[in-house]
């Protein structure tokens, strides 16, 4: 009796707001609950941007091209780096492709928290939607870039140039994944601690763009002399573009041992992020 | 009926000072000088460490606990920094609570402001997607509701023009719209019902009862009486982070009404505790008077009173500061502020006003100003000799009640009308009707 009382008069609570104290709690049900959401900000990010400009999505091919013929002029013809006997015009497109994709959704992703301040302090939703969406949105135009690579990729073969796509390109989704999650991982990191710190944002920009020529893009890792090989390999995305241009162009080499430690790096770095990340999540909007 | 919304012990405490200053360097520097085991570099001298971070948290909401049951329309008031927004920012879980906790059963949608995430350069159609999408809707609920969402919005004609060539009406008239659809079990809404024109406004607050005719739960934060009043059946009132005030919402409104009139008419900070000021200046006490010298916290709308404020210089100054009056209305709203250098000596003669002593301001308020109701006093003294300097700005310290004996001026100024007079002044202006033809 009593406690039939006792259920019927306390109700069913379908949530509860209270300080955080979860450690790495995502919430990831909730996340994919929101997939809506993030879909019609994919959309939203693809489609606002080109309304009102001449060449629209044009643009998604003509930034990488032209970044890839500055390159091949500058750093091909000018100062005649090695491109490990790959074609230089695909050699440098294949890095631009792949570092296009890192650089902006790091660069979109890291200003998350404050450049959405203003939509996060009237509503709540996911606030990783915003990140997930700016990663999915940058791989339409990852896949408009990759797919002209493919197409010169194609022609330079055709013609008997020395390229040699191989097997490893089944690799590419994996590589592709482990440069979304390192791309979104910094970002959130970023973000999360430019809720307090604003400076980041400032060190960001140029960060990236050093960041660039640390990482085998206008060269080949093959180039690094031997004493300074492992600074370039513990930057995780060496690997990733290595392999990458291994795959696509037979240049360079692959080892499966550094895509491991890639993977291991991101997957620390998503522990940190989503650490940071829940710790500002509930009171960001106290310091933006 | 079963309860929805139960909040308990909820508290929001806001850290002050400490969010400017974070700089990278600052606490880099910080954090340099502990490892090495030296003060803290930013700290001022005699300040304590924990003070610095412990210090200086202002608590916008404290250990505030109410029930909300199904159906009910609850009203939530107060003036501008009483809570109500902090509130409903928890609720809407935009921000975190510091402490306690809100169980609720349902799903929640809160509209703290319409169009959220309207993106300009889209179509009206195009965001009503993502507007829809942003508030908690999926896909398919918003096309099952599409069209019941543009007929309310009344801008059919415009469904396909980006918005931002749409009018600010039109703007907001679009955004209730779809969050009027969302279809909530619990309904949080922050006077949205100020905006649009008065056509609108009906709309929605027809909407509104609607909605919670159907056994939904909604929460109005409204500095409007009257829609408080009419739409709730129960209101809290919130005062200072607290809340002051639970029943139902034609005896809260009242009891808040005449809150004002229950603070202090004299203020004494000579009696130690707080310090209000800083090195330059000190306010001592401030209170408010009849013409005949008493002392008083409520007042004819027809006689004028003196608002008084004794503070105390402490060092020479090259210029004289000047004491400022803030008159705020019921809401928090300023309705003016006043100044003055009028400094006299003991025989009356102008006196410069920049030597240490204390000193007396003396405001008189004339008759025939105010509205009848409830107005606030904030106490401030300014330098102005070296860029703009504010010794302390006390909001709110005094309080009076400015009551119209509607039998005596019925025949005068009311012109017969025993109505409300909108607005917080009601001077009284110089007329001439003359019948020209």
């Amino acid at each position: 009796m009593t406690v039939q009382r006792l259920t019927s008069v306390e109700p069913q609570w379908t949530a509860v707001i209270e300080p955080r104290t979860g450690f790495l709690d995502l919430r990831l049900r909730e996340l994919w609950q929101c997939r809506d959401l993030i879909l019609l900000f994919v959309w939203r990010d693809f489609v606002a941007v080109y309304k009102q400009t001449i060449l629209g999505p044009a643009w998604h091919v003509i930034q990488p091209l032209l970044t890839t013929l500055t390159f091949t002029l500058i750093f091909g013809r000018v100062a005649q780096l090695s491109t490990d006997a790959a074609p230089s015009f695909l050699f440098y497109m294949a890095g631009t492709v792949i570092w296009s994709y890192f650089s902006t959704t790091l660069n979109k992703t890291a200003t998350t928290f404050v450049a959405n301040a203003a939509l996060f302090g009237k509503v709540y939703f996911h606030r990783l939607a915003v990140p997930v969406s700016v990663a999915l949105s940058n791989l339409i135009s990852f896949a408009i870039q990759f797919a002209l690579f493919l197409g010169f990729l194609a022609v330079y073969w055709a013609r008997g140039k020395p390229v040699s796509p191989n097997a490893w390109m089944a690799l590419t989704p994996v590589l592709l994944l482990l440069l979304a999650l390192l791309s979104l991982g910094f970002g959130v990191v970023i973000s999360s601690l430019t809720t307090r710190y604003r400076d980041l944002v400032q060190l960001l920009q140029f960060g990236v763009q050093l960041w660039m020529y640390a990482t085998p893009i206008v060269y080949p890792l093959s180039m690094v002399p031997a004493r300074f090989r492992w600074i370039a390999l513990a930057n995780p995305l060496t690997p990733i573009v290595e392999a990458f241009r291994h795959a696509f162009l037979g240049s360079g080499d692959i080892s499966l041992l550094h895509l491991a430690y890639s993977a291991a790096f991101t997957a620390v770095l998503l522990l940190v992020a989503a650490w940071l990340f829940n710790r500002v999540e509930q009171t960001f909007m106290d310091t933006v | 009926m079963s309860t929805v919304i139960s909040i308990e012990g909820l508290s929001k405490a806001y850290r002050l000072g400490a969010i400017g200053g974070a700089t990278l360097r600052e606490d880099v520097g910080r954090w340099l000088a502990r490892i090495r085991g030296k003060p803290d570099p930013l700290l001022k001298i005699g300040e304590e460490h924990k003070v610095r971070l412990e210090g200086e948290l202002f608590w916008a909401l404290r250990d505030v606990s109410f029930d909300v049951r199904e159906g009910e329309v609850l009203g939530i008031i107060g003036r501008n920094g009483a809570g109500k927004s902090t509130l409903l920012k928890i609720l809407s879980k935009v921000t975190g609570p510091t402490e306690g906790q809100i169980k609720l059963r349902g799903r929640v949608a809160s509209l703290l402001e319409v169009g959220t995430g309207f993106h300009p350069e889209l179509t009206g159609r195009e965001n009503i997607f993502l507007n829809g999408a942003i508030l908690g809707m999926t896909k398919s609920q918003i096309r099952a509701r599409f069209d019941e969402i543009v007929a309310f919005s009344g801008v059919e004609e415009f469904i396909d023009t980006p918005v931002k060539r749409y009018s600010s009406g039109m703007h907001v008239r679009l955004g209730f719209a779809v969050a009027a659809h969302l279809d909530p079990d619990i309904l949080v809404v922050d006077e949205v019902l100020a905006v649009g024109d008065a056509a609108f406004q009906k709309k929605c607050v027809s909407k509104m009862e609607d909605v919670s005719s159907h056994g939904r739960t909604v929460l109005i934060v409204s500095h409007n009486m009257g829609t408080i009043t009419s739409l709730c059946s129960r209101a809290v009132v919130l005062d200072g982070g607290q809340l002051v005030a639970n029943g139902a919402a034609s005896q809260v409104v009242v009891q808040y009404m005449s809150l004002g009139a229950s603070t202090a008419s004299v203020v004494d900070f000579t009696q130690g505790g707080r310090v209000v000021g800083d090195d330059l200046a000190t306010l001592r006490r401030a209170w408010m008077e009849n013409l005949q010298g008493e002392r008083i916290r409520e007042t004819d709308i027809r006689q004028p009173f003196l608002v008084k404020m004794e503070y105390e210089l402490h060092v020479e100054t090259p210029d004289s500061p000047f004491p400022n009056f803030h008159f705020m209305d019921e809401r928090g709203e300023c309705v003016f502020a006043v100044a003055s250098k009028a400094y006299v000596a003991a025989d009356d003669t102008p006196d410069r006003g920049n030597l240490p002593g204390v000193y007396v301001a003396e405001c008189r308020v004339p008759g025939n100003l105010f509205n009848d109701g409830c107005y606030y006093i904030g106490l401030a003294l300014t330098f102005t000799y070296k860029g703009v300097h504010l010794s302390f700005f006390e909001r709110d310290a005094l309080s009076i009640a400015v009551r119209d004996p509607v039998s005596d001026t019925l025949d005068g100024d009311r012109c017969g009308y025993a109505g409300a007079f909108p607005g917080p002044l009601r001077p009284r202006m110089d007329w001439r009707i003359r019948r020209i033809g």
